[in-house]
């Protein structure tokens, strides 16, 4: 593998972290080949937050009058300061990523740092919003001790749906966070270039993947329950 | 994408560095748009949640989100100029999340019809296809 | 099209002259555990499955030997119950389905389309690894309570009474599922932009073909499995209700999940053996596979169908009568592209110089199983049939048809066949040939037997049963020594050869396909120079009027 890296310093190109790996014939084939394996990996995303949207779907269906009643407990303005915020921080990985094909090393530090903050903000609203619904105890199944609700055992089912989805999308979020600082070290380190920014790009798709879950979880959590 | 490979035919094993990748690099003024169309469909979503227009809510919201989720996966994620066979991975994985979930609640949503069938046309267990008794 | 049937190699400046072969290629366990090549992290997989074989195969002789006869035999109910749940897990989730894709696929797929490693080899050492925790927390049940739901994990028995290390399995089966997913990911990438030059769709062979299609299924559905997973780990942990009817959660709902998964799985198990099959009958019988673009696309089809079907697991569940019908009619839709593969090998072979070698007779041994295997599932697919058989040793026998008679004779034909490739060395033909026939024989001893208790009412996980059916349990419990015996020869027959074997020359079988171009054991870059393909992998010179294939 340093080979290519070797020959391509021998030739006198820039960015001399860039290497095609042995078994690519070009660069733009490894690109390529790089971005398809990401989006193969989005779409065992989209099915595992899948698998709660379907719950989401059919107790809703069943329960429609407990589920509007519960979701009148989520506070929709926090939840859409954090829609805004998640939005913000998509752009910002956009241009990131726009940087990084246009070799502006120090813009891309920027933007990064940006996207980490605004996911940071996402985070510290959520745990408010945590917190207060357990005060209240608007908790999953069992743990469900808020009274007078209509029907606690409906928004018992509401309130498991709502922790497990929004908890495995913030822990997306934490887990983006930590991408994101291993891409802003990389970049600190000089390794990307418009010849070679493929990490950037891979973890800018996942990081807007995270805020398509959001786009949908926002409205049917927060908004229409 | 049957060609992949074979629009490579001439380029053999290590011809390195040959066919370089380079970037395609969009307008600023594309982002901007963009983040500009969804904050705006954000406020809206949120807006119309206050008025009632019953079962009518939830199609709308799904309706905006969908605006939404389509300018990010063509535009900050540049589906629109990307391999045509990305787009039809994420197409693919939503009709499969469609079928999940469809599927699911054809189950779900239809629980319990046959009782009432079985009430009113109760069933002759020594007779299930009614041929002993005299038809009617 | 050529007629020679050679490669035309074109030589690149670096073409590694006087290169070892990947076995040889750096000492030492640190080499294997931090090796990128795809053909050790293969070899790895097939040792571990292989391991994973004969401790699941322990467990079901234990489940057959404890079935001798009624109440107890060797081991307690309780044990029991766990016996059968281990031997299933283990089975499913260790073995079948990493076996043909993670170790034959991994070793063969960037050989059979001319690349020289899968699209990410860190990836794929990484899924290795994954492969080996998620394995060893399953295991570590073993020594912390067992599990005894079965392996299907239904709530709520599974959420509520068991006391068993449910969560280790559980947790072990969701971290594997990241194994399989990534494998999969690799390999169609690998297939989409690393294929050589020449090497079109249509001329890859057709075990690619099955391993995409597999692929296909263990991205989309495996996802599934694993939020399924997490919410019964978190309803046993919390109580989050979900699952729990008496918390207004429904445990239907966790059978559709499963399933969702699940039953795609099946196809995980069952397609890399019709792509190893299809590439057995067409080498050993020296013949062009009978319509290659139906036996590809089939598998594909097979695939995306079997996403349709997966309620035909719950006819009895209490799933909706609309529900129940729909699955039940779709069922047999899948009928039709299975049907269309065996009637594909049946006219490869006819005509064809057959060679009766050992990947020859498993491959014919697979063909008679899986038939009785696919045919009985049509039965079980019809809605009225499988109220009367559900959960009963009919459906035990159908799905031991398809899960051992299908797939794990495949693999084994399988390694048979690419032994020589992987090793470098000739097994004894005659310790494969019986090893195959004692298969055949145990095989429809242990299973056909249970065909008959099934269709007769004796249900499926029982300890005990009536003494009627002691006489056909008893025939079944003998079946398994000798299906038992068949296998451990076959193992025998493969590691003997490791050291006596001869060496083997690069293409014993005078297959077609790249992997025979190349030498055995192939050197680590695989070819010596990126090879260009001229033809398809199965265009065996034509006999006599013989039509040329478009």
């Amino acid at each position: 593998m340093s080979s290519s890296a070797e020959a391509h310093v021998a030739n006198g190109e820039k960015s001399p972290q860039f290497h095609v790996a042995h078994h690519f014939p070009t660069a733009d084939i490894q690109f390529n080949s790089g971005k398809m394996g990401i989006w193969l990996f989005l779409v065992t995303e989209i099915l595992l937050f899948g698998g709660m949207f379907c719950s989401f779907a059919i107790f809703r269906s069943w329960y429609l009058g407990g589920f509007v009643e519960a979701h009148h407990h989520l506070d929709r303005v926090m939840g859409g300061i954090n829609t805004i915020v998640l939005i913000c921080s998509s752009l910002t990985m956009a241009l990131a990523v726009r940087a990084a094909q246009t070799t502006n090393k120090k813009a891309v530090t920027v933007l990064l740092g940006l996207t980490l903050a605004f996911a940071a903000t996402f985070l510290v609203i959520k745990y408010f919003e945590y917190s207060h619904k357990f005060h209240d105890g608007l908790l999953p199944g069992i743990h469900f001790t808020a009274t007078g609700f209509q029907e606690p055992r409906e928004a018992g089912i509401f309130f498991a749906i709502y922790f497990m989805m929004t908890g495995i999308h913030g822990f997306h979020v934490l887990a983006g966070m930590g991408l994101i600082t291993w891409i802003l070290i990389r970049n600190l380190k000089g390794q990307f270039s418009s010849r070679y920014y493929a990490p950037v790009e891979g973890v800018g798709l996942y990081w807007h993947l995270v805020d398509l879950i959001w786009i949908y979880l926002f409205p049917l959590l927060y908004l229409v329950g | 994408m049957a060609t992949h490979s074979d629009t490579h035919a001439d380029v053999h094993g290590h011809a390195h560095g040959g066919a370089d990748h380079v970037p395609h690099v969009l307008p600023l003024k594309i982002y901007i748009s963009t983040w500009i169309a969804l904050m705006v469909f954000t406020v809206i979503t949120v807006a119309v949640s206050y008025v009632d227009f019953g079962d009518f809510n939830l199609w709308i919201a799904m309706l905006i989100a969908t605006c939404k989720a389509s300018l990010v996966a063509l535009l900050f994620m540049h589906l629109r100029w990307d391999e045509r066979f990305n787009s039809i991975i994420l197409v693919s994985s939503l009709i499969f999340l469609g079928i999940f979930i469809g599927f699911t609640m054809s189950d779900t949503d239809n629980r319990g019809r046959a009782e009432p069938i079985e009430h009113d046309r109760p069933l002759d267990i020594k007779d299930p296809f009614g041929l002993q008794s005299p038809q009617q | 099209m050529s007629q020679t049937a050679t490669v035309d190699h074109v030589v690149a400046p670096d073409s590694g002259k006087g290169a070892v072969d990947y076995i040889r290629n750096g000492k030492g366990i640190v080499s294997w555990l931090t090796t990128i090549d795809h053909k050790r992290i293969g070899l790895m997989y097939l040792g571990s499955v292989v391991l994973a074989f004969l401790v699941g195969g322990l467990f079901a002789l234990a489940v057959r030997l404890e079935l001798l006869t009624p109440s107890r035999t060797i081991m307690s109910a309780a044990g029991y119950n766990q016996a059968y749940t281990l031997h299933g897990a283990v089975m499913v989730f260790l073995f079948i389905i990493p076996s043909i894709p993670a170790s034959l696929g991994n070793f063969l797929i960037p050989i059979m389309v001319g690349a020289k490693d899968v699209a990410f080899p860190k990836l794929n050492l990484f899924s290795l690894y994954i492969f080996w925790i998620g394995a060893l927390i399953t295991l570590s049940s073993l020594v912390l309570g067992g599990i005894d739901t079965g392996w299907t994990f239904y709530v709520p028995y599974s959420s509520r009474v068991s006391t068993t290390a449910v969560v280790n399995v559980t947790l072990g089966a969701f971290i594997m599922g990241f194994s399989s997913i990534l494998t999969g990911l690799n390999f169609i990438v690998t297939m989409h932009k690393l294929r050589a030059p020449g090497m079109s769709w249509y001329r890859m062979p057709l075990l690619c073909w099955a391993l995409y299609a597999t692929s296909l299924v263990q991205i989309v559905a495996t996802p599934v499995l694993g939020i399924t997973l997490l919410l019964l780990i978190f309803e046993r942990a919390f109580q989050i209700g979900i699952f729990d009817p008496a918390l207004g959660g429904d445990p239907v709902l966790f059978q559709h999940f499963f399933w969702f998964y699940s039953h795609p799985a099946v196809y995980i198990m069952i397609l890399p053996g019709f792509g190893i099959i299809s590439e057995l009958i067409a080498v050993h019988s020296r013949r062009k596979v009978f319509g290659y673009k139906a036996i590809a696309f089939s598998s594909v089809a097979i695939a995306l169908i079997g996403f349709l079907v997966w309620g035909h697991h719950m006819f009895v569940s209490g799933q909706s009568e609309l529900a129940g019908t729909i699955f039940s009619f779709l069922t047999f839709i899948v009928a039709i592209p299975s049907g269309i593969k065996v009637f594909n090998w049946t006219s490869t072979l006819w005509g064809g110089s057959i060679k009766l070698d050992t990947p020859m007779l498993y491959a014919l041994v697979f063909l008679i199983l899986f038939t009785i295997g696919g045919l009985t599932g049509v039965f079980l697919g019809m809605l009225g049939v499988d109220l009367h058989l559900h959960d009963t040793y009919f459906v035990v026998a159908h799905f031991h048809y398809v899960m051992v008679g299908g797939t794990a004779v495949a693999f084994f034909g399988g390694l048979f066949h690419w032994w020589p490739k992987m090793t470098g060395k000739m097994y004894s033909e005659k310790g494969g040939a019986v090893s195959a026939i004692l298969v055949f024989i145990g095989f429809n001893m242990t299973f056909f037997t249970q065909f008959f208790l099934g269709s007769r009412g004796m249900p499926r996980r029982y300890y005990n049963y009536l003494d009627q059916f002691q006489p056909l349990h008893a025939f079944s419990t003998v079946g398994s020594w000798v299906l038992g015996a068949g296998f451990a020869l076959g193992i025998v027959t493969l590691l003997v050869s490791l050291k006596n074997g001869k060496q083997a020359p690069a293409n014993p079988w005078g297959g077609l396909s790249l992997e025979w171009q190349t030498a055995s054991p192939p050197i680590t870059e695989n070819f010596e120079s990126t090879p260009v393909v001229t033809h398809g992998a199965y265009d065996y010179p034509l006999a006599q009027g013989q039509k040329e294939h478009a």
